[in-house]
Protein backbone atom coordinates (compact mmCIF):
# COMPACT_ATOMS: atom_id res chain seq x y z
CA UNK A 1 0.00 0.00 0.00
CA UNK A 2 0.61 3.74 -0.31
CA UNK A 3 2.25 5.19 2.94
CA UNK A 4 1.83 8.73 3.81
CA UNK A 5 2.33 11.15 7.09
CA UNK A 6 0.61 14.31 7.87
CA UNK A 7 2.36 17.22 7.01
CA UNK A 8 2.95 19.74 10.53
CA UNK A 9 0.01 21.72 11.84
CA UNK A 10 2.24 24.81 11.17
CA UNK A 11 3.22 24.29 7.55
CA UNK A 12 -0.78 23.11 6.73
CA UNK A 13 -1.61 26.47 8.83
CA UNK A 14 1.08 28.19 6.53
CA UNK A 15 -0.55 26.88 2.96
CA UNK A 16 -3.40 27.32 3.95
CA UNK A 17 -2.83 31.22 4.16
CA UNK A 18 -5.79 33.95 4.28
CA UNK A 19 -8.46 31.02 3.00
CA UNK A 20 -11.38 31.01 4.60
CA UNK A 21 -13.71 28.80 3.45
CA UNK A 22 -11.47 25.16 3.79
CA UNK A 23 -12.32 21.77 3.48
CA UNK A 24 -10.69 19.05 4.39
CA UNK A 25 -10.58 15.64 2.05
CA UNK A 26 -9.44 12.32 3.43
CA UNK A 27 -9.51 8.96 1.64
CA UNK A 28 -11.14 5.60 2.51
CA UNK A 29 -7.91 3.01 1.71
CA UNK A 30 -3.98 3.20 2.03
CA UNK A 31 -4.07 6.08 4.24
CA UNK A 32 -6.67 5.31 6.15
CA UNK A 33 -4.72 2.12 7.14
CA UNK A 34 -1.57 3.98 7.78
CA UNK A 35 -3.78 6.76 9.90
CA UNK A 36 -2.70 9.70 8.02
CA UNK A 37 -5.36 10.22 5.97
CA UNK A 38 -8.96 8.36 7.22
CA UNK A 39 -12.03 9.80 9.05
CA UNK A 40 -10.06 10.19 12.60
CA UNK A 41 -7.31 12.20 10.55
CA UNK A 42 -9.73 14.11 9.09
CA UNK A 43 -12.11 15.05 12.36
CA UNK A 44 -8.59 15.98 13.81
CA UNK A 45 -7.07 17.90 11.57
CA UNK A 46 -10.45 19.96 11.86
CA UNK A 47 -10.46 20.62 15.19
CA UNK A 48 -7.01 21.58 15.31
CA UNK A 49 -7.71 24.33 12.69
CA UNK A 50 -10.51 25.22 14.37
CA UNK A 51 -8.58 25.98 17.91
CA UNK A 52 -5.69 27.89 15.47
CA UNK A 53 -8.89 30.09 14.51
CA UNK A 54 -9.97 30.69 17.72
CA UNK A 55 -6.80 31.54 19.45
CA UNK A 56 -5.93 33.93 16.75
CA UNK A 57 -9.58 35.23 16.28
CA UNK A 58 -9.57 34.88 12.34
CA UNK A 59 -12.66 33.20 11.95
CA UNK A 60 -12.72 30.03 9.35
CA UNK A 61 -15.71 27.93 8.28
CA UNK A 62 -13.76 23.86 8.09
CA UNK A 63 -15.63 21.06 6.77
CA UNK A 64 -14.50 17.59 6.74
CA UNK A 65 -15.38 15.27 3.93
CA UNK A 66 -13.97 11.35 3.67
CA UNK A 67 -13.62 9.91 0.27
CA UNK A 68 -13.93 6.23 -0.86
CA UNK A 69 -10.97 6.42 -2.86
CA UNK A 70 -9.37 9.86 -3.47
CA UNK A 71 -7.28 8.80 -6.74
CA UNK A 72 -10.60 8.30 -7.96
CA UNK A 73 -13.08 11.18 -9.02
CA UNK A 74 -16.21 9.24 -9.00
CA UNK A 75 -15.81 9.06 -5.48
CA UNK A 76 -15.11 13.03 -4.88
CA UNK A 77 -18.57 13.90 -5.75
CA UNK A 78 -19.15 14.96 -1.85
CA UNK A 79 -16.01 17.49 -2.32
CA UNK A 80 -17.23 19.96 -4.55
CA UNK A 81 -18.79 23.13 -2.87
CA UNK A 82 -17.97 26.46 -2.37
CA UNK A 83 -14.57 26.08 -1.13
CA UNK A 84 -11.62 28.72 -0.75
CA UNK A 85 -9.18 25.74 -0.30
CA UNK A 86 -8.94 21.88 0.20
CA UNK A 87 -6.87 20.26 2.13
CA UNK A 88 -5.94 16.91 0.86
CA UNK A 89 -5.50 13.96 3.14
CA UNK A 90 -4.56 11.74 0.33
CA UNK A 91 -1.80 10.32 -1.42
CA UNK A 92 -0.11 12.50 -4.14
CA UNK A 93 -2.50 10.82 -6.29
CA UNK A 94 -5.29 11.75 -4.74
CA UNK A 95 -4.77 15.28 -4.11
CA UNK A 96 -3.75 15.66 -7.85
CA UNK A 97 -7.26 14.05 -8.56
CA UNK A 98 -8.45 16.62 -6.72
CA UNK A 99 -6.58 19.36 -8.08
CA UNK A 100 -7.99 18.16 -11.58
CA UNK A 101 -11.81 17.68 -10.41
CA UNK A 102 -12.10 21.21 -9.01
CA UNK A 103 -9.70 23.43 -10.98
CA UNK A 104 -11.47 26.65 -9.16
CA UNK A 105 -10.63 25.71 -6.07
CA UNK A 106 -6.76 25.65 -4.58
CA UNK A 107 -5.71 22.12 -3.37
CA UNK A 108 -2.90 21.50 -0.98
CA UNK A 109 -1.25 18.64 0.51
CA UNK A 110 -2.28 17.95 3.90
CA UNK A 111 -0.14 14.46 3.63
CA UNK A 112 3.58 13.56 2.28
CA UNK A 113 3.55 10.86 0.38
CA UNK A 114 6.55 8.33 1.06
CA UNK A 115 6.57 4.98 0.05
CA UNK A 116 4.99 1.62 -1.47
CA UNK A 117 5.51 -0.53 1.84
CA UNK A 118 4.32 -3.05 3.99
CA UNK A 119 2.92 -3.24 7.37
CA UNK A 120 5.99 -5.14 9.47
CA UNK A 121 5.13 -4.49 12.77
CA UNK A 122 2.31 -2.31 14.87
CA UNK A 123 1.97 0.70 13.93
CA UNK A 124 5.21 0.56 11.51
CA UNK A 125 5.62 0.11 7.43
CA UNK A 126 8.56 -0.32 5.35
CA UNK A 127 9.27 0.24 2.04
CA UNK A 128 9.21 -3.23 -0.16
CA UNK A 129 8.00 -1.99 -3.36
CA UNK A 130 9.64 0.79 -6.01
CA UNK A 131 7.70 0.40 -8.81
CA UNK A 132 10.31 -0.59 -11.10
CA UNK A 133 7.49 -1.80 -13.55
CA UNK A 134 9.55 -4.84 -14.27
CA UNK A 135 9.59 -7.32 -10.56
CA UNK A 136 12.39 -9.72 -10.22
CA UNK A 137 12.22 -10.73 -6.62
CA UNK A 138 12.34 -14.10 -7.69
CA UNK A 139 15.98 -13.92 -8.35
CA UNK A 140 16.58 -12.33 -5.40
CA UNK A 141 14.51 -15.01 -2.79
CA UNK A 142 11.41 -12.78 -2.86
CA UNK A 143 13.51 -9.81 -1.33
CA UNK A 144 13.81 -6.75 -3.35
CA UNK A 145 17.14 -5.15 -4.12
CA UNK A 146 16.06 -2.17 -5.92
CA UNK A 147 13.80 -0.25 -2.96
CA UNK A 148 15.53 -2.33 0.08
CA UNK A 149 18.99 -1.67 -0.88
CA UNK A 150 20.02 1.51 -0.22
CA UNK A 151 21.90 1.91 -3.95
CA UNK A 152 19.91 -0.42 -5.10
CA UNK A 153 22.86 -3.42 -6.04
CA UNK A 154 21.80 -6.25 -8.08
CA UNK A 155 24.76 -8.24 -7.86
CA UNK A 156 25.63 -8.79 -3.85
CA UNK A 157 26.38 -6.96 -0.79
CA UNK A 158 28.16 -3.37 -0.66
CA UNK A 159 31.34 -3.08 1.03
CA UNK A 160 29.65 -1.40 4.04
CA UNK A 161 27.43 -3.88 5.20
CA UNK A 162 27.85 -4.52 8.76
CA UNK A 163 26.29 -7.27 10.62
CA UNK A 164 22.98 -7.07 9.21
CA UNK A 165 22.95 -3.02 8.93
CA UNK A 166 23.23 -1.06 5.68
CA UNK A 167 26.36 1.03 5.71
CA UNK A 168 24.16 4.41 5.36
CA UNK A 169 22.22 3.70 9.36
CA UNK A 170 22.47 1.46 12.02
CA UNK A 171 18.22 1.32 11.81
CA UNK A 172 18.06 -0.22 8.09
CA UNK A 173 18.63 -3.56 7.51
CA UNK A 174 20.74 -4.47 5.08
CA UNK A 175 18.37 -6.45 2.43
CA UNK A 176 21.15 -8.02 1.00
CA UNK A 177 22.80 -10.02 4.22
CA UNK A 178 18.88 -11.17 3.88
CA UNK A 179 18.99 -12.35 0.20
CA UNK A 180 22.36 -14.29 1.16
CA UNK A 181 21.21 -15.82 4.63
CA UNK A 182 18.13 -16.96 2.85
CA UNK A 183 19.36 -18.05 -0.38
CA UNK A 184 22.36 -20.21 2.26
CA UNK A 185 19.11 -21.92 4.27
CA UNK A 186 17.68 -22.90 0.66
CA UNK A 187 20.68 -24.24 -0.44
CA UNK A 188 20.39 -21.82 -3.72
CA UNK A 189 23.12 -19.25 -3.02
CA UNK A 190 24.87 -20.25 -6.12
CA UNK A 191 21.72 -18.83 -8.04
CA UNK A 192 23.51 -15.80 -7.52
CA UNK A 193 26.25 -16.60 -9.11
CA UNK A 194 25.77 -15.48 -12.91
CA UNK A 195 26.13 -11.68 -13.17
CA UNK A 196 23.08 -9.92 -12.91
CA UNK A 197 23.10 -7.57 -16.27
CA UNK A 198 22.58 -3.62 -15.52
CA UNK A 199 18.58 -3.20 -15.47
CA UNK A 200 16.78 -1.18 -17.87
CA UNK A 201 15.17 1.60 -16.69
CA UNK A 202 12.84 2.27 -18.90
CA UNK A 203 9.73 0.45 -16.81
CA UNK A 204 10.25 2.76 -14.29
CA UNK A 205 9.86 6.26 -13.89
CA UNK A 206 13.29 6.84 -16.18
CA UNK A 207 11.31 5.85 -19.07
CA UNK A 208 8.56 9.31 -18.43
CA UNK A 209 5.64 9.00 -16.93
CA UNK A 210 4.19 5.67 -17.25
CA UNK A 211 0.29 4.81 -18.31
CA UNK A 212 -1.43 1.84 -17.86
CA UNK A 213 -4.51 0.63 -19.38
CA UNK A 214 -6.62 -2.87 -18.80
CA UNK A 215 -8.82 -4.76 -21.05
CA UNK A 216 -10.80 -6.28 -18.83
CA UNK A 217 -14.19 -4.51 -17.83
CA UNK B 1 60.02 -9.24 -19.46
CA UNK B 2 56.22 -10.10 -20.73
CA UNK B 3 54.69 -7.83 -22.97
CA UNK B 4 52.63 -10.37 -24.76
CA UNK B 5 48.71 -10.47 -24.29
CA UNK B 6 49.08 -6.84 -22.48
CA UNK B 7 45.46 -5.66 -21.72
CA UNK B 8 46.33 -1.89 -21.39
CA UNK B 9 50.20 -1.51 -21.50
CA UNK B 10 49.49 0.24 -18.26
CA UNK B 11 53.30 -0.07 -15.91
CA UNK B 12 51.08 -1.85 -13.06
CA UNK B 13 50.06 -4.22 -15.19
CA UNK B 14 53.44 -4.70 -16.64
CA UNK B 15 54.33 -5.22 -12.91
CA UNK B 16 51.93 -7.32 -11.96
CA UNK B 17 52.19 -9.82 -15.05
CA UNK B 18 55.96 -9.58 -14.45
CA UNK B 19 55.71 -10.72 -10.55
CA UNK B 20 56.84 -8.02 -8.83
CA UNK B 21 54.87 -7.46 -5.96
CA UNK B 22 53.56 -3.98 -6.67
CA UNK B 23 52.92 -0.93 -4.52
CA UNK B 24 50.13 1.28 -5.30
CA UNK B 25 49.33 4.30 -3.11
CA UNK B 26 46.00 7.05 -2.46
CA UNK B 27 45.70 10.44 -4.05
CA UNK B 28 42.98 12.09 -3.12
CA UNK B 29 42.26 15.03 -5.13
CA UNK B 30 41.66 18.36 -3.29
CA UNK B 31 38.19 20.18 -2.91
CA UNK B 32 39.95 23.21 -4.94
CA UNK B 33 40.92 24.08 -8.41
CA UNK B 34 44.81 23.47 -7.51
CA UNK B 35 46.98 21.26 -9.64
CA UNK B 36 49.65 22.07 -7.08
CA UNK B 37 48.34 19.94 -4.56
CA UNK B 38 47.71 16.86 -6.97
CA UNK B 39 51.46 17.52 -8.44
CA UNK B 40 53.07 17.82 -4.95
CA UNK B 41 51.80 14.65 -3.17
CA UNK B 42 52.87 13.20 -7.11
CA UNK B 43 56.85 14.21 -6.15
CA UNK B 44 56.47 12.77 -2.76
CA UNK B 45 55.47 9.37 -3.75
CA UNK B 46 56.85 9.43 -7.50
CA UNK B 47 60.19 7.18 -6.47
CA UNK B 48 58.62 4.67 -4.52
CA UNK B 49 55.24 3.35 -6.25
CA UNK B 50 54.01 2.04 -9.38
CA UNK B 51 50.55 3.82 -9.47
CA UNK B 52 48.69 6.00 -7.37
CA UNK B 53 44.61 5.92 -7.11
CA UNK B 54 42.86 8.93 -7.71
CA UNK B 55 39.56 8.59 -5.41
CA UNK B 56 36.56 9.79 -7.02
CA UNK B 57 34.34 12.24 -5.15
CA UNK B 58 35.52 9.96 -2.13
CA UNK B 59 33.14 9.49 0.97
CA UNK B 60 30.49 11.11 -1.08
CA UNK B 61 32.75 14.66 -0.70
CA UNK B 62 32.81 17.32 -4.15
CA UNK B 63 36.49 17.29 -4.81
CA UNK B 64 38.45 17.57 -8.09
CA UNK B 65 37.52 15.47 -10.88
CA UNK B 66 39.11 12.50 -11.02
CA UNK B 67 39.71 12.35 -14.67
CA UNK B 68 41.61 15.50 -14.09
CA UNK B 69 43.62 14.76 -11.43
CA UNK B 70 44.26 11.23 -13.38
CA UNK B 71 45.61 13.80 -16.57
CA UNK B 72 47.95 15.85 -13.93
CA UNK B 73 49.69 12.43 -11.96
CA UNK B 74 50.77 11.51 -15.93
CA UNK B 75 52.16 14.83 -16.21
CA UNK B 76 53.69 14.48 -12.79
CA UNK B 77 55.21 11.04 -14.38
CA UNK B 78 52.95 9.05 -11.95
CA UNK B 79 50.74 6.56 -13.82
CA UNK B 80 46.87 6.97 -12.27
CA UNK B 81 44.70 4.48 -11.19
CA UNK B 82 41.21 6.71 -11.85
CA UNK B 83 38.65 5.79 -9.64
CA UNK B 84 34.80 5.70 -11.22
CA UNK B 85 32.01 5.31 -8.62
CA UNK B 86 27.82 4.32 -9.33
CA UNK B 87 27.21 6.82 -6.86
CA UNK B 88 27.10 10.04 -9.39
CA UNK B 89 26.95 8.82 -13.20
CA UNK B 90 24.72 6.81 -15.37
CA UNK B 91 26.27 3.89 -17.62
CA UNK B 92 26.14 7.00 -20.62
CA UNK B 93 28.60 9.52 -18.30
CA UNK B 94 30.20 6.47 -17.47
CA UNK B 95 30.95 5.30 -21.30
CA UNK B 96 32.15 8.34 -21.87
CA UNK B 97 34.49 9.60 -19.00
CA UNK B 98 36.62 5.87 -20.11
CA UNK B 99 36.77 7.24 -23.65
CA UNK B 100 38.10 10.39 -22.20
CA UNK B 101 40.62 8.89 -19.74
CA UNK B 102 41.63 6.75 -22.84
CA UNK B 103 42.09 9.31 -24.67
CA UNK B 104 44.09 10.87 -22.04
CA UNK B 105 46.41 8.23 -21.61
CA UNK B 106 44.63 6.70 -18.50
CA UNK B 107 45.02 2.57 -18.48
CA UNK B 108 44.10 1.63 -15.07
CA UNK B 109 40.49 1.88 -13.70
CA UNK B 110 39.22 1.13 -10.29
CA UNK B 111 35.40 0.60 -10.66
CA UNK B 112 33.58 0.93 -7.04
CA UNK B 113 29.73 1.25 -5.87
CA UNK B 114 30.87 4.38 -4.09
CA UNK B 115 29.80 5.22 -0.11
CA UNK B 116 26.45 6.28 -0.13
CA UNK B 117 26.13 10.40 -0.66
CA UNK B 118 24.56 10.88 3.23
CA UNK B 119 28.45 10.44 3.96
CA UNK B 120 29.04 13.17 2.24
CA UNK B 121 28.84 17.12 1.75
CA UNK B 122 25.78 16.73 -0.37
CA UNK B 123 23.74 14.28 1.76
CA UNK B 124 20.41 16.46 -0.11
CA UNK B 125 21.31 15.39 -3.41
CA UNK B 126 19.86 12.42 -5.64
CA UNK B 127 22.28 9.64 -6.19
CA UNK B 128 22.93 7.55 -9.77
CA UNK B 129 23.22 3.82 -9.10
CA UNK B 130 22.39 3.25 -12.48
CA UNK B 131 24.55 0.20 -12.61
CA UNK B 132 26.20 -1.55 -9.95
CA UNK B 133 30.47 -2.16 -9.56
CA UNK B 134 30.61 -5.72 -11.17
CA UNK B 135 27.99 -4.01 -14.03
CA UNK B 136 30.76 -1.58 -14.23
CA UNK B 137 33.50 -3.69 -14.52
CA UNK B 138 31.41 -6.27 -17.32
CA UNK B 139 31.05 -3.15 -18.86
CA UNK B 140 34.86 -2.00 -19.12
CA UNK B 141 35.86 -5.12 -19.95
CA UNK B 142 33.48 -5.52 -23.12
CA UNK B 143 34.39 -2.21 -24.35
CA UNK B 144 38.11 -3.04 -24.04
CA UNK B 145 37.80 -6.84 -25.15
CA UNK B 146 34.88 -6.62 -27.49
CA UNK B 147 34.84 -2.96 -28.59
CA UNK B 148 31.50 -2.53 -27.73
CA UNK B 149 29.44 0.03 -25.47
CA UNK B 150 26.94 -1.08 -23.21
CA UNK B 151 24.08 -1.37 -25.96
CA UNK B 152 26.09 -3.35 -28.26
CA UNK B 153 27.00 -0.78 -30.54
CA UNK B 154 30.66 -0.99 -31.83
CA UNK B 155 33.34 1.13 -30.52
CA UNK B 156 34.71 2.76 -34.16
CA UNK B 157 34.86 5.90 -35.82
CA UNK B 158 33.25 4.88 -38.76
CA UNK B 159 30.00 3.20 -39.41
CA UNK B 160 31.40 -0.37 -39.83
CA UNK B 161 34.92 0.39 -39.30
CA UNK B 162 37.61 -1.28 -37.10
CA UNK B 163 37.03 -1.13 -33.77
CA UNK B 164 39.22 1.49 -31.41
CA UNK B 165 38.47 0.00 -27.72
CA UNK B 166 40.04 1.42 -24.66
CA UNK B 167 42.81 0.03 -23.60
CA UNK B 168 42.50 -0.72 -19.91
CA UNK B 169 43.53 -2.71 -16.53
CA UNK B 170 40.37 -2.95 -14.65
CA UNK B 171 40.35 -2.82 -11.11
CA UNK B 172 38.17 -3.65 -8.56
CA UNK B 173 37.77 -3.05 -4.60
CA UNK B 174 37.29 -6.08 -2.01
CA UNK B 175 36.39 -6.15 1.47
CA UNK B 176 37.31 -8.73 2.97
CA UNK B 177 36.01 -7.16 6.78
CA UNK B 178 32.36 -6.88 5.56
CA UNK B 179 29.85 -9.46 5.77
CA UNK B 180 27.85 -11.64 5.14
CA UNK B 181 32.14 -12.36 5.74
CA UNK B 182 31.40 -15.89 4.02
CA UNK B 183 29.86 -14.15 1.09
CA UNK B 184 32.97 -11.73 0.35
CA UNK B 185 35.45 -14.26 -1.52
CA UNK B 186 32.37 -15.14 -3.77
CA UNK B 187 31.28 -11.66 -4.58
CA UNK B 188 35.12 -11.65 -5.08
CA UNK B 189 34.39 -14.46 -7.71
CA UNK B 190 31.99 -12.45 -9.20
CA UNK B 191 34.02 -9.36 -9.88
CA UNK B 192 36.53 -11.79 -11.31
CA UNK B 193 34.26 -13.32 -13.91
CA UNK B 194 33.12 -10.27 -14.89
CA UNK B 195 36.01 -9.27 -15.90
CA UNK B 196 38.36 -7.29 -12.75
CA UNK B 197 42.41 -7.86 -13.57
CA UNK B 198 43.63 -6.61 -10.38
CA UNK B 199 42.00 -6.46 -6.72
CA UNK B 200 42.83 -3.30 -4.11
CA UNK B 201 41.28 -4.41 -0.56
CA UNK B 202 39.65 -2.60 2.38
CA UNK B 203 42.57 -1.49 4.87
CA UNK B 204 43.67 -4.38 7.17
CA UNK B 205 43.53 -3.71 10.56
CA UNK B 206 42.92 -7.14 11.57
CA UNK B 207 45.40 -9.62 10.24
CA UNK B 208 43.44 -12.99 10.92
CA UNK B 209 40.53 -11.97 8.87
CA UNK B 210 42.33 -10.61 6.02
CA UNK B 211 44.47 -14.46 5.81
CA UNK B 212 41.42 -15.92 6.13
CA UNK B 213 40.09 -14.27 3.38
CA UNK B 214 42.89 -15.05 1.38
CA UNK B 215 42.94 -18.99 2.23
CA UNK B 216 39.85 -19.22 1.14
CA UNK B 217 40.29 -17.11 -2.43
CA UNK B 218 43.29 -19.66 -2.96
CA UNK B 219 40.90 -22.63 -2.08
CA UNK B 220 38.67 -21.49 -4.52
CA UNK B 221 40.63 -20.88 -7.41
CA UNK B 222 40.48 -16.34 -7.71
CA UNK B 223 44.19 -15.46 -6.41
CA UNK B 224 45.56 -17.07 -9.76
CA UNK B 225 42.86 -14.78 -11.61
CA UNK B 226 43.48 -11.62 -10.24
CA UNK B 227 46.38 -9.45 -8.97
CA UNK B 228 45.68 -8.68 -5.23
CA UNK B 229 47.21 -5.79 -3.61
CA UNK B 230 46.56 -5.66 -0.17
CA UNK B 231 45.00 -2.38 1.29
CA UNK B 232 47.07 -0.38 4.56
CA UNK B 233 45.91 2.44 6.46
CA UNK B 234 48.46 3.84 8.56
CA UNK B 235 47.18 5.77 11.58
CA UNK B 236 48.60 7.69 13.60
CA UNK B 237 46.03 8.48 16.32
CA UNK B 238 43.39 7.13 18.63
CA UNK B 239 40.62 9.88 17.48
CA UNK B 240 41.51 8.79 13.57
CA UNK B 241 41.25 5.18 14.64
CA UNK B 242 37.94 5.63 16.53
CA UNK B 243 36.76 7.73 13.76
CA UNK B 244 37.28 5.56 11.10
CA UNK B 245 35.52 2.84 13.39
CA UNK B 246 32.80 4.64 13.76
CA UNK B 247 31.99 6.95 10.51
CA UNK B 248 33.91 4.97 7.53
CA UNK B 249 31.35 2.60 6.00
CA UNK B 250 33.43 -0.91 5.72
CA UNK B 251 36.11 -0.08 8.43
CA UNK B 252 36.72 -2.75 10.76
CA UNK B 253 39.18 -1.71 13.79
CA UNK B 254 39.03 -4.53 16.09
CA UNK B 255 39.29 -3.56 20.00
CA UNK B 256 42.84 -4.22 20.58
CA UNK B 257 43.89 -1.65 18.06
CA UNK B 258 42.53 0.94 19.28
CA UNK B 259 44.14 -0.24 23.02
CA UNK B 260 47.24 -0.57 21.78
CA UNK B 261 46.84 3.04 19.86
CA UNK B 262 45.27 4.45 23.12
CA UNK B 263 48.56 2.53 25.22
CA UNK B 264 51.17 4.29 22.69
CA UNK B 265 53.57 6.93 24.28
CA UNK B 266 54.10 8.09 20.94
CA UNK B 267 51.05 7.81 18.67
CA UNK B 268 52.54 8.59 15.40
CA UNK B 269 55.79 5.71 15.80
CA UNK B 270 53.24 3.52 16.97
CA UNK B 271 51.33 3.89 13.80
CA UNK B 272 54.38 3.24 11.85
CA UNK B 273 55.14 0.45 13.65
CA UNK B 274 51.37 -0.86 12.96
CA UNK B 275 51.91 -0.57 9.09
CA UNK B 276 55.04 -2.20 8.86
CA UNK B 277 53.68 -5.07 10.91
CA UNK B 278 50.57 -5.43 8.67
CA UNK B 279 52.58 -5.38 5.75
CA UNK B 280 55.23 -7.48 6.60
CA UNK B 281 52.33 -9.89 7.48
CA UNK B 282 50.47 -9.53 4.19
CA UNK B 283 53.83 -9.56 1.78
CA UNK B 284 54.85 -13.21 2.63
CA UNK B 285 51.39 -14.35 1.90
CA UNK B 286 50.75 -16.00 -0.93
CA UNK B 287 47.70 -15.46 -3.23
CA UNK B 288 48.99 -10.97 -2.23
CA UNK B 289 50.73 -9.56 -5.04
CA UNK B 290 50.96 -6.31 -4.41
CA UNK B 291 50.13 -3.52 -1.46
CA UNK B 292 47.57 -0.70 -1.68
CA UNK B 293 48.35 2.34 0.75
CA UNK B 294 45.73 4.68 1.46
CA UNK B 295 47.38 7.34 3.93
CA UNK B 296 44.52 9.90 3.81
CA UNK B 297 46.09 13.26 5.38
CA UNK B 298 49.66 10.96 6.26
CA UNK B 299 50.77 11.09 2.65
CA UNK B 300 54.16 11.69 3.61
CA UNK B 301 54.46 8.13 5.52
CA UNK B 302 53.95 6.85 2.34
CA UNK B 303 57.85 6.79 1.23
CA UNK B 304 59.69 5.50 4.94
CA UNK B 305 57.01 2.88 4.92
CA UNK B 306 58.08 1.98 1.63
CA UNK B 307 61.58 2.28 2.14
CA UNK B 308 61.26 0.23 5.25
CA UNK B 309 60.02 -2.53 3.60
CA UNK B 310 62.77 -2.54 1.22
CA UNK B 311 60.43 -2.25 -2.25
CA UNK B 312 61.22 -1.00 -5.13
CA UNK B 313 58.46 0.01 -8.11
CA UNK B 314 59.04 -1.81 -10.93
CA UNK B 315 60.18 -0.55 -14.14
CA UNK B 316 60.01 -1.59 -17.64
CA UNK B 317 63.37 -2.10 -19.59
CA UNK B 318 63.85 0.65 -20.85
CA UNK B 319 64.15 2.58 -18.00
CA UNK B 320 61.10 4.70 -19.25
CA UNK B 321 58.37 6.09 -16.81
CA UNK B 322 55.26 6.35 -17.80
CA UNK B 323 55.61 9.30 -19.90
CA UNK B 324 58.59 8.05 -22.41
CA UNK B 325 60.77 10.03 -19.79
CA UNK B 326 64.14 8.74 -18.33
CA UNK B 327 63.37 7.93 -14.82
CA UNK B 328 66.29 9.55 -12.92
CA UNK B 329 65.96 6.97 -10.30
S1 LIG C 1 11.56 -5.64 -8.41
FE1 LIG C 1 10.52 -3.75 -9.06
S2 LIG C 1 8.33 -4.23 -9.04
FE2 LIG C 1 9.39 -5.86 -7.87
S3 LIG C 1 9.30 -5.19 -5.73
FE3 LIG C 1 11.22 -4.41 -6.58
S4 LIG C 1 10.78 -2.36 -7.34
FE4 LIG C 1 8.82 -3.40 -7.01
S1 LIG D 1 24.81 -2.10 3.19
FE1 LIG D 1 23.43 -3.55 2.17
S2 LIG D 1 21.51 -2.43 1.87
FE2 LIG D 1 23.07 -0.92 2.37
S3 LIG D 1 23.80 -0.21 0.39
FE3 LIG D 1 25.15 -1.87 1.01
S4 LIG D 1 24.28 -3.73 0.14
FE4 LIG D 1 22.71 -2.14 0.00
Amino acid sequence: MIVADRKPLDEIIRLIGSARRIAIVGCGECVTVCHSGGEKNVLMLERELRMHSVATGAPIEVSGIVSRRQCDPEFNEDAAGDWDVIVSLGCGAGAQTLAAQFPSIRVIPGLNTRFMGAHTSLMRWEERCAGCGNCSIHLFAGLCPIARCSKSLLNGPCGGSFEGHCEIDRSIECVWQKIVDRLTEDGRLDTLDEVCPPKDWRTSGAGGPRVYTSEDN
Amino acid sequence: MRTTDLKSGSLLEQALINGHFAVTAEIMPPKTPSASSITKKAELMRPFIDAANVTDNQSAVVRLASMAASRILIESGVEPVMQITCRDRNRMAIQSDVLGASALGIRNILCVTGDHQRFGNHPESKNVYDMDSIQLIRMLKRMRDDGLFQNDEPIANKKNGAPVPPEIFIGAAANPFAFPREYRPLRLIKKVNAGADFIQTQPIFDIDVFRKWVERIIELGIADRCHILAGLTPVRSVTALQYMRDHVPGMHIPEPVIQRMQGASDMEREGFEMAIETCREVIGMPGVHGLHIMAIGWEKIVPEIITALGLTPFRNPAGTDIDGKKDPT
